[in-house]
């Protein structure tokens, strides 16, 4: 992924920073520590808002594929912060995880000045995800059935 | 009309603590972790979100702790916890068509595109009694399939059992109409007749057993409308969120949810052919039997608009809405058991007096009567 050579505002800019934020939303704490220790994070980040767990309410929609429906609550924690050289970061996680989420946020900060180097500092997530995926995977693989009918004896 | 009482503050605060002494059990036994109720205990803390209408795996573990394992209590717990928070917006709709599945099955196809996957389900158990599991051993690994190319694209491609039969237009579609105004009973009381967005959030968030016993109700002839099950499949979405102040969608992370699709057959009306109509349900985590009974009382709540006769329980959308929320149900069921001195001070009145009345009654009869009796004797006597 060469992100940097688009602009945060094209769509292609906007579809890697949702990339990034969606590892951020699967990552656990300490996988967020260890890529803002590689990135060299600062230290003084301002809160543009502090953490706040608040809710949101999930949409399914009627027959998977019709109108859509409120199909209950999710809680939700945000974060929104600022680096000293000015970049403006976002989280919004499922869960009440403040900490976790101001963590992401700061990524999201780094992501617009540097969206290469986090790219690279978030890859362990990646593998992670994608090895628990695929494991997932193979076991639900090996449940696969084949069903056969039956010819039944009364002709 | 209840009257509040006071008093009682010692009593009720030695059972509460009492009820933490009691919740905590024997202290010889090491206490239960929250973690391991989400873990272990996962589709009671699956039943808690999808009725407590909140995602949040580990406050529906502690909520189950809290309630010593009462579901309904868990429920109303959540219920109440999520009016402490701040509402950000609405999500956009999950895309269970996106779904990372795992498990899959249909009742009527059985060589559907994707193929079918058990996954993790009681189904086929012999509903024997594991005693392995209480001497602690530990289970082997989940076997494994290797993924091949096909493998992979199965899993790639999984298109929905309805969108099979809607090529031949032999299943009704549904319309995406993206405009219209999405009903939510958390902002406005519920109100009849209801929408079917409206319904299916109520039973979303309805009892399990209710919905079950009603669903059941249609199979055994109170609305019979031939159900199939077209698809149940189980696994994760993704939830995506537009904030205000970035104008595009953040991915917030992933929920496990169970969707079912029941499909039934159906006659026809004087503008839609013979088709096959479809009920839908939705559940957080993995919740097959409420999925399942949701879809069937869905799909019988239709009734009016397909011009089917309504006349059993689970036709009825108000009885049915009006009733299925447990946390309403167990609170107007509960409360009886407060104090309703006063209220039953006047009916002891009322019945006290009553009696009195009909005591005055009977004694001004009895002596109407033997008076009676006394002037027939005195007539007997003066015949003979």
């Amino acid at each position: 992924m060469t992100s940097s050579t688009t602009s945060a505002a094209t769509p292609q800019g906007v579809r890697a920073r949702q990339a990034a934020m969606r590892l951020c939303a699967l990552a656990r704490t300490d996988e967020l520590d260890a890529a803002l220790a590689a990135l060299d994070a600062p230290a003084d980040v301002a809160d543009l808002r502090r953490p706040e767990t608040g809710l949101v309410m999930t949409r399914g929609r009627i027959g998977g594929d019709g109108r859509p429906f409120n199909a209950g609550e999710a809680t939700v924690t945000r974060a929104a912060v600022r680096l000293p050289t000015g970049e403006a970061g976002f989280a919004y996680h499922l869960g009440r995880d403040a900490v976790r989420a101001r963590k992401a946020a700061i990524l999201d900060a780094l992501f617009q000045a540097r969206p290469d180097a986090v790219e690279v500092a978030l890859a362990p997530v990646a593998d992670r995800v994608a090895a628990e995926r695929a494991r997932e995977a193979r076991q639900v693989a090996a449940t696969k059935v084949d069903f056969f009918t039956m010819v039944r004896g009364e002709d | 009309m209840y009257v509040a009482v006071k008093g009682g503050e010692a009593a009720i605060d030695n059972a509460h603590a009492l009820l933490a002494d009691a919740r905590r059990g024997d202290r010889s036994v090491p206490e239960i972790g929250t973690d391991q109720i989400a873990e272990q205990l996962a589709l009671a803390v699956d039943r808690v979100m999808t009725e407590g209408s909140l995602y949040d795996r580990e406050l529906a573990a502690l909520a189950i702790k809290q309630a010593r394992g009462d579901l309904i209590e868990a429920i109303f717990l959540l219920r109440a916890f999520r009016t402490t928070l701040p509402r950000f917006g609405y999500c956009e709709a999950l895309d269970t068509g996106a779904m990372r599945v795992r498990r899959r099955i249909s009742a009527t196809y059985k060589d559907l595109p994707g193929g079918q996957v058990l996954g993790p389900t009681f189904d086929y158990t012999h509903r024997l009694v594991d005693f392995a599991l209480a001497a602690g051993v530990e289970p082997p690994p989940a076997p494994e399939a290797a993924l091949d190319a096909a493998r992979e694209e199965d899993a790639a491609r999984m298109p929905r059992v309805t969108d099979l039969l809607a090529g031949e237009d032999l299943i009704e579609r549904e319309s995406a109409d993206a405009d219209a105004p999405v009903a939510d009973l958390t902002r406005a009381p519920l109100g009849f007749p209801a929408s079917r967005d409206l319904r299916l959030q109520a039973l979303t968030r309805g009892d399990e057993g209710f919905l079950l016993a009603l669903g059941y109700s249609t199979q055994r002839g109170y609305g019979k409308n031939h159900p199939f099950v077209g698809e149940v499949r189980i696994g994760t979405v993704e939830v995506g969120f537009v904030p205000e102040e970035l104008g595009f969608e953040v991915p917030l992370g992933e929920m496990l949810v169970t969707e079912c699709q029941m499909v039934n057959q159906f006659k026809g009306s004087a503008e839609v052919p013979p088709q096959f109509t479809r009920g839908y349900g939705l559940a957080f985590g993995q919740n097959e039997r409420k999925a399942m009974a949701m879809s069937l009382v869905d799909r019988a709540l239709r009734a009016g608009e397909l011009d089917e006769e309504r006349r059993n329980p689970a036709q009825d959308e108000e009885f049915v809405l009006s009733h299925a929320d447990n946390v309403q149900a167990t609170g107007f069921v509960e409360h009886l058991k407060l104090p309703h001195y006063v209220d039953f001070q006047a009916e002891l009145h009322l019945v006290r007096g009553m009696r009195a009345e009909i005591a005055v009654r009977r004694a001004a009869s009895a002596q109407g009567e033997s008076t009676q009796d006394e002037s027939a004797s005195e007539t007997k006597e003066a015949a003979e």
